[in-house]
């Protein structure tokens, strides 16, 4: 899987999650996007994301790499980790 | 510390009154929690809400909730660790209310764990009056957070 193709699957789950204002410009997310300080996703709506995304990629996210995940290009990076230790 | 009885978690809580909204604590296990409230006549908030027409607020009624149903939930959850941990605040809180809740009321919250990862507690949320009738229900979310 490659990073444009799990930037596309994370759009919908972001989408989820995101106040109106960023949901309108969801099309241009970019891998340097910070889920709180340009997606304005509050800590506690994070950890909703990353339960998403392990069921999205079928995936398990530990305690360290949750911690990682503050921005789109690291959460990208953890997500193809996980792929390849299965 | 592997047994924590119901009273330990009341007095466990980080709330006093005039905000405190726990009277009993009735059950706790790994993935529920139910106890009791009742709202005095003389609580101040009547004064003012409404005018003339006194009706327990809908914030009143989801902090009862997050109370009872996310806070001791989750102070029994973290028993077997450290006291320092810290403390659960309020994250997020979606409430459907149904019926107005009277001065003098007692309410029965019941609580069931959606999840307790990443120390974020996610509960579906319920409150019923003296009937058993549902008068708000709801999810909310609490995260622990270092004191």
């Amino acid at each position: 899987m490659d990073r444009k193709e799990i930037i596309d699957r994370l759009k919908p789950i972001i989408k989820t999650y995101a106040p109106a204002q960023v949901k309108e410009k969801l099309e241009e997310l970019t891998e340097d996007a910070d889920f709180i300080q340009d997606l304005y996703i509050n800590s506690a709506n994070l950890v909703d994301i990353i339960l998403d995304v392990e069921e999205e990629f079928n995936i398990t996210i530990d305690n360290e790499s949750m911690e990682k995940m503050l921005t789109v290009k690291a959460s990208i990076d953890i997500i193809i980790t996980k792929l390849s230790e299965k | 510390m592997e047994f924590m009885d119901l009273k330990e978690i009341q007095s466990s809580l980080p709330y006093l009154p005039p905000f405190l909204f726990v009277d009993e604590l009735q059950h706790v296990d790994e993935v529920s929690a139910i106890g009791t409230f009742t709202f005095k006549s003389t609580l101040d908030f009547y004064k003012g809400h409404f005018k003339d027409i006194p009706v327990t607020p809908g914030v009143i009624l989801t902090e009862t909730m997050a109370q009872i149903g996310v806070v001791c939930l989750g102070i029994y959850l973290l028993r077997n660790e450290p006291p320092n941990r810290g403390q659960f605040v309020m994250t997020s809180a979606a409430v459907d209310f149904l019926k107005p809740v009277l001065p003098g009321e007692k309410v029965t919250v019941s609580s069931e764990k959606v999840y307790f990862r990443f120390n974020k507690l996610k509960c579906a949320v319920k409150m019923q009056n003296s009937k058993q009738e549902i008068v708000c229900a709801g999810t909310i979310s609490g995260k622990i957070i270092k004191s």
